[in-house]
């Protein structure tokens, strides 16, 4: 039974969602184009949006090499 | 605050009692009407009754009706649509098969009626540092919600009571988190699905004597998603969730493509001692199953109880989270 590295996998999944969430908050939320760049309210929020979502695209790239590191050995059999 | 304690109690009992009551007339309904299935895992495949979802809805239906009468708010009615449009897309599904793509896309017509009532708020809590307000974005996230805690869910129904026992507990962690936020409505509303589920449980445990099928999974995953939408617990109800969400992540990474799970090869396979082990197949997908019978066979209810310690570790995070929701850094 390989149950250790699942729970080793939900701990590493719950650390990244609260660094995601830290990141999203403090440094994504905060951005603002407005008044420096002068741009649209609305192209600042997609600007945004476009950040978050390459946020996910990073939060699941560095979840299926997490997988690889703690299943190495399960995935290999 | 007394008010509170008597809906809970009411509420539970009505859960409970409507699900562990009506599923045994379900069974002799259902096979009666030889609409039942093969568990392929059982020594002479003995033929199960299915789909129970029927008596999961009304159970959930009945109870968050009893929550209703006590707070009648928009919340509850807005889980209430969700679950029953959920069980609409199940039933379809478990009376025809359809296509890997008919799930998600029909439940994301189940999440209208939360944005339709405005049972919800735009803002993204995430523990220790505060939250984002993201009110175009959050209707994307509505939308989206519903269909992955369904498929989610429906995706963990492999094995006898997976499904029921699993989101009974992640429905008490959810309702723990939501006491502790103070949010005493919708936590009672967690505890409905929690009491319905663990009632449900009772004949889904292994041996089964009844499969929830697609309506159950999806009234299961689909209420819970509303639940966390309503609450404004969305990562508090991810983290309670996360055992089947890397079941997704796994499944969806080695597959890389979204199927109905009738079309994909079986990641364990049957020994002769009726225990599960991991194929040997390079091209059947990696579920959590799969790797934890990796090391070593196991029986069917010896993987359920390592998926449900697994639950309760996951839970335990979500609590702890809920308790983070009040700290800043």
């Amino acid at each position: 039974m390989i149950a250790g590295p699942v729970y080793a996998f939900v701990f590493a999944m719950w650390l990244l969602i609260l660094v995601g969430g830290g990141l999203i908050v403090t440094i994504v939320g905060p951005l603002s184009f407005v008044g420096s760049y002068g741009l649209d309210p609305t192209l600042n929020s997609g600007i945004k949006v476009g950040i978050a979502l390459l946020l996910v695209v990073a939060w699941i790239f560095i979840l299926s090499k997490v997988k690889n590191w703690v299943f190495q050995k399960q995935l290999k059999s | 605050m007394e008010n509170q304690i008597v809906a809970a109690v009411l509420v539970s009992i009505v859960a409970f009692f409507t699900v562990f009551t009506i599923t045994p007339f379900l069974i002799k309904f259902l096979e009666k009407r030889n609409l039942v299935v093969k568990d392929y895992n059982r020594k002479g495949g003995a033929m199960i009754a299915r789909p129970g979802g029927i008596s999961i809805i009304i159970g959930v239906i009945a109870s968050e009706l009893v929550l209703y009468a006590f707070f009648p708010s928009i919340h509850i009615l807005a889980i209430v649509i969700t679950s029953s449009l959920a069980f609409c897309v199940g039933i379809v599904d478990d009376r025809r098969v359809m296509g890997g793509w008919f799930k998600p896309v029909a439940l994301v017509f189940c999440a209208i009626p939360i944005l339709l009532l405005g049972a919800y708020d735009p803002g993204l809590a995430f523990p220790l540092f505060g939250s984002v307000n993201i009110p175009v974005l959050y209707i994307g996230l509505v939308i989206f919600m519903i269909p992955i805690t369904g498929n989610t869910i429906n995706s963990i129904d492999v094995l006898n009571g997976i499904a029921s026992g699993f989101t009974s507990i992640a429905s008490f962690a959810l309702s723990a988190a939501l006491f502790v936020m103070q949010n005493y409505e919708i936590a009672i509303a967690s505890l409905a699905l929690g009491f319905a589920s663990l009632a449900f449980y009772k004949y889904h445990k292994f041996p089964s004597r009844i499969f929830p099928g697609d309506s159950g999974a999806l009234v299961f995953g689909a209420t819970y998603g509303a639940i966390a939408i309503v609450g404004s617990v969305e990562v508090i109800a991810a983290v309670a969730l996360l055992p089947a969400i890397i079941n997704s992540f796994l499944f969806l990474s080695s597959v890389k493509k979204i199927v109905e799970h009738r079309q994909i090869k079986n990641p364990t396979f049957l020994l002769d001692d009726y225990k599960l082990g991991a194929t040997p197949d390079k091209d059947a997908p990696i579920t959590i199953v799969r790797l934890i019978v990796a090391g070593k066979p196991l029986t069917e209810k010896e993987i359920g109880f390592v998926i449900f310690r697994l639950a309760i570790f996951s839970g335990a995070f979500a609590v702890i989270t809920a308790f983070l929701m009040g700290v800043r850094i």
